[in-house]
């Protein structure tokens, strides 16, 4: 049918994006309930993904934490909550926020744990305090995985916002979810257009602010490395091992 | 429809209740098949479509940025706008919720058998075409038996976040475990919600293990070498295995 249509109509009409309940508003409580959201994940995972790290000790608990939480199903979590009598902005964002803090507490701690033993190694033998080498040399080190970590809790969140209309919440999702409640197919289209949208704007956006802040010496060797070969996760760690076992060796060593 | 908060209040209101699974027993039995053949067939297809797609990545390098570009963008979109977009095409119900799922389950398979692909080592590699493997024997005799722990770690992933996606097929009426949470939200049932919910996490766990087992069972060979190639590594390197995803890059 002409669902598309209907849709562009429904995009069309000026009476859509104004008001209350109007495109507009609803784009501004979707992305305040993001933030806040995005905002209580950071602050509860980000420092003790860093302290993990820092200690070592956090590898398999990043792992755990992560595979765990994949299972939970938000909208259970969000029916949960709506429930026990839960409903609005606020349990939207803390439910939210609960599937934010996996991927920024996992990247934290694989970032700031997987740094070059020698780098801190060499950091510590210049004197450097613990705290100073996970703010000078680990956080800028750890900085891409980090900062990929809260891209994707972000953007996570972005998508995950607009089920809570589902149970009641207001957000763009109340579009797609009035949609199809009222088999209204065009406007659930619409709505799901400026959803998608949204998030890929919202992806480019984080995307293009996460190459700003990584650190530029590492943003040379990222791109020497995806040159060099594209699997990036080969562990570098095997070389020094090579060197040291080359002039025993009856390698092709070149004589001094 | 008796609206939720006065009936909760009305009536005693347990999460967990017994008496409710023995009533509703076979309802809830059906949801939760529903959900398993649905997590299932997801997989599965997204499994036949992400082999061919990685090993192509694979074959021609240049095409891996691209394909693993397309399947992030899908992946980007959240899973309501998804059914929103399709739904008008392919319908309400089973189809849309398919094709769904697979669409998210297509990233992470893929993204993990190019990773298991390109992870072989080029000794090994090196050794086949010594022998005189072909390419194409040596895609499906050499790499891809050794890419098999990526590959199951991709199916384990995909396979737990497709039974927790599954349930926001409710938008499109088919949603397994999520029809039953939603209409016990709807009605203010705790003990329906819950149970979903469990259910829901079982099916997760069961899936992983099960998936996880397979994996032992296709790779013999590392089950004798793992512990003696441990041992010369440090303890933290150990503990991160290579093909573990740890950290989300998208």
């Amino acid at each position: 049918m002409d669902v598309l249509t209907e849709a562009f109509r429904w995009l069309n009409d000026p009476l859509n994006w104004t008001g209350r309940q109007g495109v507009l508003a609803l784009t501004r409580t979707h992305l305040e309930i993001s933030a806040v959201a995005v905002a209580i994940a950071l602050v509860v995972a980000l420092p003790v993904g860093l302290w993990l790290g820092h200690r070592g000790r956090g590898a398999t608990v990043g792992v755990v934490v992560a595979n765990t939480t994949r299972a939970l199903p938000t909208l259970a979590l969000l029916t949960l909550l709506a429930a026990t009598g839960w409903f609005g902005n606020t349990a939207t964002a803390l439910a939210c926020a609960v599937f934010a803090v996996p991927p920024i507490l996992a990247n934290a701690v694989t970032g700031v744990g997987g740094v070059e033993p020698d780098v801190r190694d060499a950091a510590r033998g210049l004197g450097m305090s613990g705290a100073r080498v996970l703010w000078t040399v680990e956080v800028p080190l750890a900085m891409p995985l980090i900062a990929a970590g809260i891209r994707t809790g972000a953007v996570q969140v972005l998508a995950t916002v607009p089920l809570a209309a589902l149970v009641g919440g207001t957000s763009l999702g109340t579009v797609v979810v009035s949609g199809f409640g009222t088999q209204r197919y065009g406007k659930a289209l619409a709505g799901g257009i400026l959803v998608a949208g949204l998030c890929l704007l919202v992806e480019a956006l984080l995307a293009a602010a996460e190459r700003a802040v990584t650190p530029p010496g590492l943003r040379r060797r990222e791109r020497a490395a995806a040159a060099d070969s594209r699997t990036g996760r080969r562990r570098p760690r095997r070389a020094p091992v090579a060197a040291t076992a080359r002039p025993g060796s009856n390698g092709s060593a070149p004589p001094p | 429809m008796p609206s939720g908060p006065a009936l909760a209040a009305a009536t005693d209101n347990p999460w967990f209740s017994w008496d409710y699974l023995e009533r509703n027993g076979a309802d809830v039995l059906r949801y939760t098949q529903q959900h398993a053949s649905l997590t299932v067939q997801a997989v599965l297809v997204a499994l036949v479509v992400a082999l061919p797609l990685a090993a192509l990545a694979h074959a021609r390098p240049r095409l891996a940025g691209p394909v693993l570009a397309t399947t992030g963008v899908l992946y980007t979109i959240p899973s309501l706008a998804l059914f929103a977009v399709l739904a008008p095409a392919t319908g309400i119900g089973r189809t849309t919720v398919l094709i769904g799922l697979v669409v998210y389950a297509l990233l992470v398979l893929v993204r993990n058998v190019l990773v298991g692909l390109q992870g072989v080592d080029p000794a090994v590699r090196d050794a086949a075409r010594g022998m005189g493997y072909g390419r194409l024997r040596m895609l499906l005799g050499v790499e891809l038996p050794q890419a098999v722990p990526a590959i199951v770690t991709g199916l384990r992933l995909a396979t737990v976040s497709t039974v927790a996606l599954v349930t926001v097929g409710v938008v499109v009426g088919y949603g397994g475990l999520g029809q039953l949470m939603f209409r016990g939200f709807r009605s203010g049932y705790h003990a329906e919600v819950m149970t979903a919910t469990v259910l829901c996490l079982v099916l997760a766990l069961v899936a992983d293990l099960a998936l996880a087992l397979l994996g032992r069972l296709l790779t013999p060979w590392r089950r004798t070498s793992r512990t003696r190639r441990r041992t010369p590594r440090t303890p933290r390197q150990a503990s991160a295995a290579p093909h573990e995803e740890a950290a989300w890059t998208s």
